[in-house]
């Protein structure tokens, strides 16, 4: 259903916070780009600093790749995060932390779930991370009644 | 002779169809220009309508030049796409249902058609079908752009109006020197609700408003969703450096909230918006005091 | 947090004083270096000199995410344990939704519209006077 329209899609490495800030900022110049509000821009690239500073501090470092999609007519942006990392050992948990700053550092996992309209997770100890979120220009109704 | 005229004609009736269209745009686009769609729309300037025209004929050559008559998605037609939206609109705007629109559509076709049996009176009865077969393909795609088109237009419209409504429902109202009030009315849903919260916040920033009174008097129901929506809404504000204010929450909300278990203990709530406005007024440190004149007035 | 001390840029934002209080803009996008940086640099400000107030502008920052959240709080708790507030000024709409989406609350934080509100919540602490009822008006 959802496919890439691949005219524009990058690929940022993510090996230091200089790359957190051209992660921010591509992000950010995509999604003005594709028209969305500014609401939506910023809680776009805020997922992605969290995901970017996840995969630099729990990963090792990895890159994002980045893409316009579309599907229905709607437009979006997916951004997919990935690392070789040790992998996480509790998603749960990972994704549950949520509320609290607590632990903080690069765990803004759950934080960034919420930031964003899709939101999928691979990770395989000794492997490494894949996170893929998408989000989409003042959405499609959202499937999300309760979190 | 005949079969050397067979080979010759054997080429392809797609694309020879392209070729008869190119060859004669002009005459067709003169013919389209008269015809009820066109004539409607362009009212003033018959050239006008002969510029559309011919633009049309032009992309449909291209189509069948690239030999996908019945391809809707073919790159050819992506040219006029805006252009028949923009037909189709106006069409719809002076009353024409969709069925009104398709039949004036399908009326381009039969001039075009008188025109290709002309040019092709010499050509043997078979291919001259398979030519206007082509054709008659051709023209029926084109009528299914203009209606997918149009369809797609009218749910941009309704999508764009459903978001006007919604800021529509939303006045900001400046009651006093640095306090604004939002007094909803209707259903808050999620989307509403997010709205609502933008425009809140916005209004802070413009007003420069230390306080903001969320006023639900004409909401007839809250659910979890929505407290929850007001709950991110007081704590956005908070750290803005704004204090927001739910009033208005009728009893028959309260015991909802209270039957939900909703924990609004973080909300600052008043019981109506005169009350929120006094507390708002005493926390600023601005007094309305009574008018000495009818004070005085009893003795 | 990581190496990233090698990289060629402007590690310190500019922390001014004015009388008792500390002015910090921020300015569009910061290094994670550079927001641990200026933890470290309000810390040893406030803890040389009279200090009574730490106001931090944010009106020019157009992303906050948990790491600067947390160097926000960091902040707040240290400056108390010195006995100076830390204000936050001007965040902006989008920010503060995000930052609520995301969790952060910030919950010990202190917040004002602007700088000139933060000055003046941290200058009415001072006096004795009571906050409520004091002769207030904005600017025309």
């Amino acid at each position: 259903m959802t496919h890439s329209t691949g005219s524009v899609s990058a690929c940022l490495p993510i090996h230091s916070d200089l790359d957190l800030v051209r992660v921010r900022q591509h992000v950010r110049q995509m999604t003005a780009h594709l028209g969305f509000g500014l609401v939506e821009q910023t809680k776009l690239v805020t997922a992605a600093s969290e995901l970017a500073r996840n995969a630099l501090v729990h990963g090792g470092g990895g890159q994002m790749e980045c893409a316009p999609v579309t599907t229905g007519g709607i437009r979006g942006l997916r951004l997919v995060f990935s690392d070789q990392g040790p992998g996480i050992a509790d998603l749960e948990q990972a994704l549950s932390d949520g509320y609290t700053s607590g632990e903080g550092l690069g765990m803004g996992l759950g934080g960034a779930r919420r930031l964003v309209h899709e939101f999928s997770i691979d990770s395989r100890r000794g492997v490494g991370t894949t996170v893929a979120v998408t989000s989409w220009i003042s959405g499609p109704p959202r499937p999300r009644e309760a979190h | 002779m005949p079969e050397q005229q067979a080979a010759e004609h054997q080429s392809n009736p797609a694309e020879e169809v392209g070729a008869f269209l190119r060859e004669r745009r002009e005459q067709i686009a003169q013919r389209w220009a008269d015809a009820a769609l066109l004539r409607t729309v362009f009212t003033v300037s018959r050239d006008e309508a002969v510029e559309a025209a011919r633009t049309v004929v032009e992309a449909l050559a291209a189509v069948a030049a690239s030999g996908r008559v019945a391809d809707s998605e073919a790159d050819g037609f992506a040219v006029v796409r805006e252009q028949l939206a923009r037909t189709a609109q106006s069409r719809a705007r002076a009353g024409a249902g969709i069925a009104q629109i398709s039949a004036e559509m399908d009326a381009l076709r039969p001039p075009v058609t008188d025109l290709l049996l002309d040019e092709l009176s010499d050509a043997p009865a078979e291919h001259l079908r398979e030519c206007t077969t082509a054709l008659t393909v051709l023209m029926g795609t084109l009528r299914l752009v203009m209606l997918e088109t149009t369809m797609n237009a009218g749910q941009d419209l309704i999508n764009r109006q459903r978001l006007e409504l919604l800021e529509i429902a939303t006045p900001v109202i400046k009651l006093w020197e640095g306090i604004v009030a939002v007094p909803l009315i209707g259903t808050l849903d999620s989307a509403r609700s997010q709205v609502v919260m933008e425009i809140l916040l916005d209004a802070v920033v413009e007003q420069h408003a230390r306080f903001a009174i969320l006023d639900i008097t004409g909401v007839p129901t809250v659910d979890s969703l929505v407290a929850q929506h007001l709950m991110k809404t007081v704590a956005a504000a908070r750290l803005m450096g704004a204090e927001c204010i739910v009033s208005g929450i009728r009893p028959a909300i309260a015991q909802t909230i209270v039957h939900l278990g909703i924990d609004l203990s973080s909300v600052l709530t008043r019981a109506s918006l005169a009350d929120a406005l006094a507390y708002a007024l005493q926390e600023q440190g601005d007094h309305i005091v009574p008018n000495p004149a009818s004070a005085v007035e009893p003795r | 947090m990581t190496a990233a001390s090698t990289f060629p840029y402007e590690g310190h934002v500019p922390v001014l004083r004015l009388g008792g209080v500390l002015l910090v803009t921020l300015q569009g996008d910061l290094y994670d270096s550079t927001a641990e940086q200026l933890r470290q640099d309000i810390g040893e400000t406030a803890s040389d000199s009279a200090v009574t107030g730490v106001v931090i502008d944010l009106s020019g920052v157009e992303i906050v995410d948990s790491f600067m959240g947390r160097v926000l709080s960091d902040v707040a708790a240290m400056t108390r344990l010195l006995a100076a507030q830390t204000v936050v000024a001007g965040m902006r709409p989008a920010v503060a939704i995000t930052l609520v989406e995301l969790g952060l609350t910030l919950p010990g934080l202190r917040t004002a519209l602007s700088t000139e509100d933060a000055m003046r919540q941290l200058g009415d602490e001072g006096s004795v006077l009571p906050r409520a009822g004091r002769p207030h008006r904005e600017r025309p």
